[in-house]
C-alpha cells in the first residue's frame, strides 16, 4: 500500500508537470487552430538554458532566463513562421511546425550531445516523509510550482483581457476580430505562455528522480501530447485533467511493470499512448473537448 | 479542382520523356556505380513506395498520419516472419517462422500491413485533422513496443535475419545463379536494385492510375470537404477506410524492401523519426502528387547518406568525433528548413515549383489540405471569407461548434 501511495503521489506530480505542457498545447490550439509539434524542442531550449546558466546565475534566476528563452523561441516561431501564410490550413502548419522541430531539435540534441546536464536545484537528491510515504523532494515541489502556475494561468485565462480575448478567438474568430480583438496578438501572447510554461515543466522532468536533462527529455515531453488529446485538444481544464490520468497511469503501469509482465516492458510510455487510443475511442474529440457539430 | 486530377497531369506537363529518361538510366546505372550507390539507391526505391503510400492518404485524401513507420514495421516483421526459420539467435532468443516461398510470403507481408491499416480504420474513421494525426502516433509508440518485446517474432531489440529473396528459383543473393552481366558480377545489391525499380514503376503507375480516376477524385473531394463528398454520393467512410489499407498496403512493401536491404532490420529503425521522415518526404515533394512523392523520398532518404560518405572533402560538415555539425545533423537542418520553405513559399512542393504549378494550384492546395470545409481564412482581418477554391460552393456548409 505504502508503495501504491508513493507510486500515485508520484504521478501525481509528473502529471503536473504533463499538465503544464499540455497547457502550453491547449492554449496555442485555441488561440490559432494548430498543433505545435515544436513544443518538445521548445521544452528542450528553455531547459537547455537553465541548465547553462544555473552556475553563474543561481537557480532560481537561471529558470527565470531559461523561461524567458523559451518564450523566446516560441514567440520566433509563431512571428517569423506560424503566422507568415495567412491563409494556409491548420494541418499545413502543424506540419510546419513538426519541421521547426526537427531543425531545433537536431542542434540542441548535437549540443548536449551525452552529456546528463544537472540544473543544481536546491532539492537535489533529498527525500522527503509524507506519512508513511517517501518521496523525493524535488516531485513535491513540482507539484506545488505546478499548481501555483496552473492557478495562474486560469485566473489570468478568466479575468485577464488577454484570457478573455483568447477565449472569444476560440468561439468564434470572426466576432471576436470585429469587436476589435487583434488575433494575432492573441496568438503571440499564447505562443509565449506556452513556451514559458514548457521550460518550467522541463526543468521538472530533469530533476530528481531523473537524472538530468539529456538529449531524449524533448521526447518525454511527447508524453504530454496523450495527455492534451485525452482531455480535450481546446480544453484547458482538461489539458490539466489529462496530465494527471496521463502522469498517473504512466507511474502505476511502470511501477507495476513485474506484476504486469505479460504485457511486456518498459510499459510506461505504452501506457499513456494506450490510454490515449481507448480515450479517442470513447470520445473522439477528448474527454473535455468541444464536439465538432457539422451542419449542411 | 476537378481540371487537375492529382496524379499530376503527366500530360498536360508532359516531363514523360524526362522520366523514361530518368528510368533509362537508373536501368543501367548498375553497371557503373559502386555498393555505395547501389546500397543507396534500394533505399529510394523503398522509400518512393511508402511515401506514394502515404500521399496518398496525407497528401491526397487530407488524413494526417505519423503512423508510417509501424506500417513499414508490420511488413518488414511480416515478411521476416512469413519466410523465416526457427532459428536460435543470439541471447537464447528463439525466432520462429512459417518458412514460405519468399514471393508468397512478402505477398502475405504487404496483407498483413493493409489488415493492420484496416484494424486501425475504425479509429481513423471517427477522428478529423489533427486528432488523427496524434492519435496515429500512438501506433508507432505501441508499435515499437511489441516488436521490442515480441520476440519469438521479431527477435527483439537486435532484430532477426531476412531469408532473402527469390523468384521462381532465381535467388536475389551473390550466387545461385551467378550472373555476370558485361563483365559486371551482378551480387545481391544489383539485383535487389532491379527489384526495387521494377516495383517502384509499379506503384507508381497503379497510384497515377488511380488518382487519374474516380477514386482519386472520389479521395480529393474527401480531403476538400467530406460533405460534399458525401452529397454527390461518395461514401466517405468506405473511402477513407479504403484510403488508409491502400496506404498501409504500400507502407508494408516499402518495409518488406527494406527488411531485404538491411538483412536484419532492427526495431529501432521504425521509430517516430522515420514516420516524421516520411511526412517530410511528401511535403518536399508535393502534397498530392505521386511525382512529388517519389522526387521528396530521393531527396529526404539521399542526402545524410551523400552528406555522411562525402563528409570528409566537404570542409563545412564535422568528422565523427568532433565538435560540430555533422552530417546526419546537416541534413536534419536542411531537410527542417526545407520543410518550412516548402509550406511557406511553394506549398505545391518541389514537383510543383518543377511543373509551375507553385501558382495557383499550389495555392488552393495549401488552403484545402484540411477535411474541415472551413475556409481558415479570418486570420487577421477576420472578413474574408473567400474560398479560393469554390469547392465548398455547390453546398452551403455551416460549422458550429457547441459545448458539451
Amino acid at each position: 500500500m505504502t508503495y501504491f501511495g508513493e507510486l500515485l503521489i508520484n504521478g501525481i506530480s509528473l502529471g503536473f508537470i504533463y499538465g503544464l505542457i499540455a497547457l502550453g498545447f491547449v492554449v496555442i490550439y485555441k488561440a490559432t487552430e494548430v498543433v505545435n509539434f515544436a513544443q518538445g524542442s521548445v521544452l528542450l531550449l528553455g531547459a537547455y538554458v537553465v541548465a547553462r546558466t544555473h552556475a553563474s546565475l543561481g537557480f532560481t534566476l537561471a529558470v527565470v532566463v531559461g523561461a524567458a528563452a523559451g518564450a523566446l523561441g516560441a514567440f520566433l516561431i509563431e512571428f517569423l513562421l506560424v503566422r507568415r501564410p495567412r491563409h494556409a490550413d491548420p494541418i499545413a502548419l502543424a506540419i510546419l511546425t513538426i519541421g521547426v522541430d526537427i531543425a531545433l531539435a537536431t542542434d540542441l540534441t548535437r549540443r548536449i550531445g551525452q552529456r546528463v546536464l544537472s540544473f543544481d536545484d536546491p532539492w537535489g537528491n533529498s527525500k522527503v516523509d509524507l506519512g508513511p510515504f517517501t518521496v523525493p523532494q524535488a516531485r513535491i515541489a513540482a507539484m506545488v510550482v505546478s499548481v501555483v502556475l496552473v492557478a495562474l494561468f486560469f485566473t489570468a485565462f478568466k479575468y485577464t483581457s488577454w484570457g478573455v480575448a483568447t477565449r472569444a478567438t476560440a468561439e468564434d474568430p470572426e466576432a471576436a476580430a470585429l469587436m476589435g480583438i487583434s488575433r494575432g496578438r492573441v496568438s503571440m501572447v499564447s505562443w509565449i505562455v506556452a513556451g514559458a510554461l514548457a521550460t518550467v515543466a522541463g526543468v521538472f522532468l530533469g530533476t530528481s528522480p531523473s537524472p538530468g536533462l539529456n538529449n531524449t527529455s524533448n521526447l518525454t515531453a511527447l508524453n504530454a501530447f496523450p495527455a492534451a488529446v485525452v482531455g480535450g485538444l481546446d480544453s484547458t481544464e482538461g489539458a490539466v485533467v489529462g496530465g494527471l490520468l496521463i502522469g498517473v497511469v504512466q507511474s502505476l503501469a511502470a511501477g507495476y511493470n513485474d506484476q504486469l509482465s505479460f504485457l511486456g516492458s518498459p510499459l510506461g510510455d505504452v501506457a499513456a499512448y494506450g490510454v490515449m487510443l481507448i480515450v479517442l475511442l470513447w470520445r473522439p474529440s477528448g474527454l473535455f473537448g468541444t464536439r465538432e457539430v457539422t451542419r449542411v | 479542382m476537378f481540371d487537375r486530377p492529382g496524379g499530376g497531369g503527366f500530360r498536360r506537363h508532359g516531363p514523360r520523356g524526362v522520366i523514361v529518361l530518368l528510368v533509362i538510366v537508373l536501368v543501367v546505372l548498375p553497371l557503373y556505380v559502386d555498393a555505395f550507390w547501389l546500397q543507396m539507391g534500394l533505399f529510394v526505391f523503398a522509400a518512393g513506395i511508402g511515401a506514394i503510400g502515404l500521399n496518398l492518404l496525407t497528401g491526397t485524401t487530407g488524413q494526417l498520419s505519423l503512423a508510417h513507420a509501424f506500417f513499414l514495421a508490420v511488413g518488414a516483421y511480416g515478411y521476416a516472419y512469413f519466410s523465416g526459420t526457427n532459428t536460435q539467435i543470439g541471447g537464447g532468443v528463439e525466432v520462429g517462422g512459417l518458412e514460405l516461398p519468399p514471393l508468397l510470403a512478402a505477398v502475405l507481408a504487404v496483407a498483413l500491413a493493409g489488415f493492420a491499416g484496416l484494424l486501425f480504420s475504425p479509429i481513423a474513421g471517427r477522428l478529423r485533422g489533427i486528432y488523427l494525426g496524434v492519435a496515429s502516433l500512438s501506433l508507432v509508440f505501441i508499435g515499437q513496443h511489441v516488436l521490442l518485446n515480441a520476440r519469438s517474432l521479431t527477435g527483439g531489440f537486435y532484430g532477426r535475419d531476412t531469408a532473402p529473396f527469390s523468384l521462381f528459383g532465381f535467388t536475389f543473393t551473390n550466387e545461385d545463379p551467378p550472373l555476370t552481366v558485361l563483365n559486371v558480377p551482378f551480387g545481391q545489391r544489383e539485383r535487389l536494385w532491379y527489384l526495387g525499380l521494377v516495383l517502384l514503376i509499379l506503384c507508381y503507375l497503379f497510384a497515377s492510375n488511380l488518382l487519374r480516376g474516380r477514386p482519386g477524385r472520389a479521395l480529393q473531394t474527401i480531403r476538400d470537404s467530406e460533405i460534399a463528398a458525401a452529397t454527390m454520393g461518395v461514401n466517405v467512410r468506405v473511402y477513407k477506410a479504403a484510403a488508409f489499407v491502400l496506404s498501409s498496403m504500400y507502407a508494408g512493401l516499402a518495409g518488406v524492401l527494406v527488411a531485404l536491404a538491411f538483412q536484419r532490420p532492427v526495431p529501432d529503425y521504425f521509430n517516430l523519426g522515420l514516420s516524421i521522415t516520411y511526412l517530410a518526404m511528401i511535403v518536399i515533394g508535393g502534397l498530392g502528387s505521386v511525382r512529388g512523392a517519389v522526387v521528396g523520398a530521393a531527396f529526404v532518404t539521399a542526402l545524410p547518406q551523400v552528406l555522411t560518405h562525402y563528409s570528409d572533402s566537404l570542409p563545412f560538415l564535422a568528422q565523427p568525433g568532433e565538435s560540430g555539425v555533422g552530417p546526419a545533423e546537416f541534413a536534419n537542418y536542411a531537410y527542417g528548413a526545407a520543410i518550412i520553405l516548402v509550406i511557406l513559399v511553394a506549398p505545391g512542393g518541389l514537383a510543383g515549383v518543377f511543373s509551375g504549378r507553385s501558382g495557383r494550384a499550389a495555392h488552393a492546395r495549401s488552403t484545402v489540405t484540411s477535411p474541415s470545409p472551413e475556409p481558415n481564412s479570418s486570420v487577421g482581418d477576420g472578413l474574408d471569407r473567400n474560398d479560393p477554391t469554390g469547392t465548398a460552393s455547390s453546398v452551403t456548409v455551416n460549422k458550429e461548434a457547441r459545448h458539451t
